[in-house]
């Protein structure tokens, strides 16, 4: 401390008598002023010391979630691309029933000649293409065309002269919905929505694919965090009751797999679960199951369940183990003492005390889980994927990030919800990590 | 020993190892009739605790036969054995209230509702704890702690009460206080207990007998008084309250008295107790306020020593002497009010009767 601290009330009689409001120091600046003065500089040092973390972060994720995260709801391309045909199309009425007039063309064709000039009419056909099927060919074909139109006659003929969706009134439909600058349109799709004259809709039965995709990471991480903590939890207390050098021992061989490569293991489970594999080459050689009845253990939920059980097994049982290590073995022994058979001692006793232990690993395996990829995208085949693996799908393969951002948007809301809800029943403070 | 019928607790040749090589209770035969406070004394690794767990199930016998009120209790599972018992560290249910704590015994022995309620608030009025029912342990102090922890021993009315080192958490003053609660509340309700401490007060405090442990063996099973007074061999006399000791070899012995010249050629009158016969290596035991200043040629014995170091402690004083070649010798003056006009450094005669001085075994 650089400035004096000394409280007037302290100082000797020879000072002024001290003000009963605000406490000063001797020179009379207030005490507080004082104080953060003094710890300013600490302040500043703390900041310097984790300043380069905090850039790298900010720089490496936290902006390129957020930038992804607006994706979900930008749509400036439609306004950019064709910004006097979204003027034009301000007056006419979609629900006419009528494509728009002639002016909407004139202003159409003025956008796309720019437009095919940059190049930029294919983007926006892929873009509305996500929307309704046959826009990307569309745009493609008509800007090919553009420049070669007679400025003479009406341009309403030669545009439908090129392709009779522009005549067409859901062609005008889709372009006038998605002109605006943010659009729920990602949203909606996905969750199997979609946005029509009539208002919003559920997708027709077939189309609809990520409400079941939701629904499964869901029900499947629940049943891995379940599979976790039945295997986790005999183990975790038997590395809390054990002695420390036989515990230590064992403790390696939990944490063994952490070390492995996620590949290698999840490899190493395609070996073992494929039809001839080494389980069932096992199982038929035993005489369990017939040659033409292997069991089919992988490219379906079986084996993500399994695999992705085996592989986050090491986070449901480290915040059991960290939490039963600290209950002392005179509880159970107490409660003997006073009667109670060997499951009550653990089902009244025993069991409440590791509950942080269970919130806590579950959380962790639930939310590891859920956004998992590798493991399904290899095990997993087609009925255990997870949304995770049609989010990657969107982001490397159709390129529809908008979608990809939406979706992941819904997977994060959906984790922070179901944290939310287990703050309220279970209480975040009673969570235990170690 | 083993005869005597009607013991609440009898072990029988009971021995316990842990390793198979070596036994950390060695052939313990031991009665405690109805109704007594016996405190198991002695030093870490001593045994004590381990006869305590036997006795409470969490620990099989290697060897012997634990008796319950005459009724073999080996191959009885703790939770059956109905021996109430209080922890170290109290091991009360930290997610239970005090009430629901005290309940437990009773509901897992599917006792009603109403009787449950009815022994609870008794139990909780025995520790005068009546208004805190409702509250978590972590909201009480150590001491009340403790208290909750006695009255969840007793609320299920059994009548052989365990106690492991119970006030070993509390400060020195809460720990006097609750020596004397636990002593009226064994006093009131006339239940057996087996305490068991290394702190040679408490036990003193306490007990109706204290057995002192070393090494896995009973050394001396006594009333608090006889311990003191009459310890049977070097360590007990150790081991309880303060001790001079002085080594020397018996030059003759007749009946209960006998002389011991020390090393340095002091020959003492010593009341012999546990000692070889003439010849044999002996350890002089001398309690520290035994010794008088005021000497008079009347006393059995008389011994010049001098004065190394005096400590003022209000009500006593104490002088370190050097008296025949052991420089650790402590002598305690009490405080009369009249000072005495003893100074580092003078050389004084000292002296105390041979009844007070005990010829034991020879301690290397």
């Amino acid at each position: 401390m650089t400035t004096t601290d000394t409280v007037s009330a302290a100082a000797p009689p020879a000072d002024p008598p001290p003000q009963p409001q605000v406490l000063t120091t001797r020179d009379g600046t207030p005490l507080k002023v004082s104080l953060a003065r003094a710890l300013r500089r600490e302040k500043m040092r703390a900041l310097l010391l984790i300043a380069p973390l905090l850039l790298f972060i900010v720089l490496t994720f936290a902006a390129p979630i957020a930038d992804m995260l607006f994706r979900s709801v930008e749509n400036g391309i439609v306004a950019n691309t064709l910004p006097k045909t979204v003027e034009a199309l301000a007056d006419w009425d979609e629900t006419s029933g009528e494509a728009p007039g002639e002016p909407v063309f004139a202003a159409l064709h003025a956008d796309l000649l720019i437009a095919a000039e940059e190049k930029t009419h294919t983007r926006l056909g892929s873009r509305l293409n996500y929307e309704s099927s046959g826009m990307s060919s569309l745009f493609r074909k008509t800007g090919r065309r553009a420049d070669r139109m007679d400025d003479a006659l009406p341009y309403k003929a030669q545009f439908i002269d090129i392709d009779d969706d522009w005549g067409d009134v859901a062609t005008w439909q889709v372009l006038k919905r998605f002109s605006p600058e943010l659009t729920s349109g990602y949203f909606l799709n996905a969750v199997d929505m979609q946005m029509t004259t009539d208002g919003v809709e559920l997708k027709p039965e077939n189309e609809r694919i990520y409400l079941f995709l939701f629904a499964r990471t869901l029900f499947l991480s629940l049943t891995i965090m379940a599979c976790c903590l039945l295997l986790g939890y005999p183990i975790a207390y038997l590395l809390a009751a054990l002695p420390a050098r036989t515990s230590n021992l064992l403790m390696i061989l939990v944490l063994l797999p952490f070390w492995t490569s996620l590949l290698v293991r999840t490899s190493a489970w395609k070996v073992l679960l494929q039809q001839q594999g080494v389980i069932n080459d096992f199982l038929v050689w035993t005489g369990l199951v017939s040659d033409a009845g292997r069991l089919v253990m992988i490219n379906n939920q079986t084996g993500t369940i399994i695999a992705m059980t085996h592989i986050l097994l090491p986070f449901m049982i480290l915040p059991l183990y960290s939490v039963m290590k600290t209950i002392s073995p005179s509880y159970v022994r107490a409660a003997k003492s006073l009667g109670a058979t060997d499951w009550t001692a653990f089902w009244r006793v025993y069991f409440p005390q590791t509950v942080p232990g269970i919130g806590a690993g579950s959380i962790l395996v639930f939310i590891l889980s859920i956004g998992y990829y590798i493991t399904p995208e290899l095990v997993g085949g087609t009925s255990g994927i997870f949304i995770s693996n049609r989010i990657a799908y969107h982001i490397s393969s159709s390129l529809n990030w908008g979608l990809a951002a939406a979706l992941g948007v819904l997977l994060l809301a959906a984790v922070l919800l179901l944290f939310y809800v287990y703050d309220k029943i279970v209480g975040i403070d009673n969570v235990k990590l170690g | 020993m083993t005869e005597s019928r009607g013991a609440a607790v009898r072990y029988e040749n009971v021995q316990k190892s842990y390793d198979g090589e070596t036994l950390v209770v060695k052939n313990l035969n031991l009665d405690i009739p109805p109704g007594e406070f016996l405190t198991m004394l002695g030093p870490s690794g001593s045994g004590k605790t381990t006869c305590l767990m036997m006795l409470a199930g969490f620990e099989p016998a290697t060897h012997g036969e634990i008796f319950l009120n005459d009724d073999p209790i080996n191959n009885v599972p703790p939770h059956k054995r109905g021996i109430g018992m209080v922890f170290q560290n109290y091991a009360l249910f930290p997610h239970m209230s005090v009430a629901e704590n005290l309940a437990f015994p009773l509901q897992v022995r599917g006792m009603n509702k109403a009787e449950q309620e009815e022994k609870v608030k008794r139990a909780l009025d025995m520790v005068e704890l009546g208004d805190f029912g409702s509250r978590r342990p972590a909201q009480l102090s150590g001491g009340q702690q403790q208290r909750v922890a006695v009255a969840r021993a007793l609320v299920f009315e059994p009548s052989l009460v365990l106690m492991d080192e119970p006030l070993g958490a509390l400060d020195k003053q809460l720990r006097e206080q609750m020596q004397y609660e636990i002593k009226h509340i064994h006093e009131n309700i006339g239940v057996s207990i087996v305490y068991v401490t290394h702190d040679q007060t408490e036990a003193l405090t306490m007990s109706d007998r204290v057995a002192v442990f070393n090494d896995g063996v009973i050394q001396q099973l006594s009333t608090p008084d006889e311990l003191y007074e009459n310890p049977h061999n070097s360590f007990v006399a150790q081991f309880i309250g303060e001790n001079n000791k002085l080594s020397g070899t018996v030059t003759e012995v007749s009946g209960t008295d006998c002389k011991v010249q020390l090393d340095d050629g002091t020959v003492l009158a010593a009341e012999a107790v546990n000692i070889d016969g003439v010849g044999s290596r002996t350890t002089i035991s001398l309690r520290p306020e035994r010794v008088e200043f005021d000497t008079d040629q009347s006393m059995d014995n008389l011994v010049k020593g001098r004065i190394e170091e005096m400590i003022y402690l209000g009500d006593h004083i104490r002088v370190r002497m050097n008296v025949a070649g052991n420089t650790e010798f402590i002598v305690k003056v009490r405080n009369r009010g009249q000072r005495r006009d003893l100074r580092t450094g003078q050389t004084v005669e000292i002296g105390w009767a041979a009844s007070d001085c005990k010829a034991l075994d020879a301690v290397a």
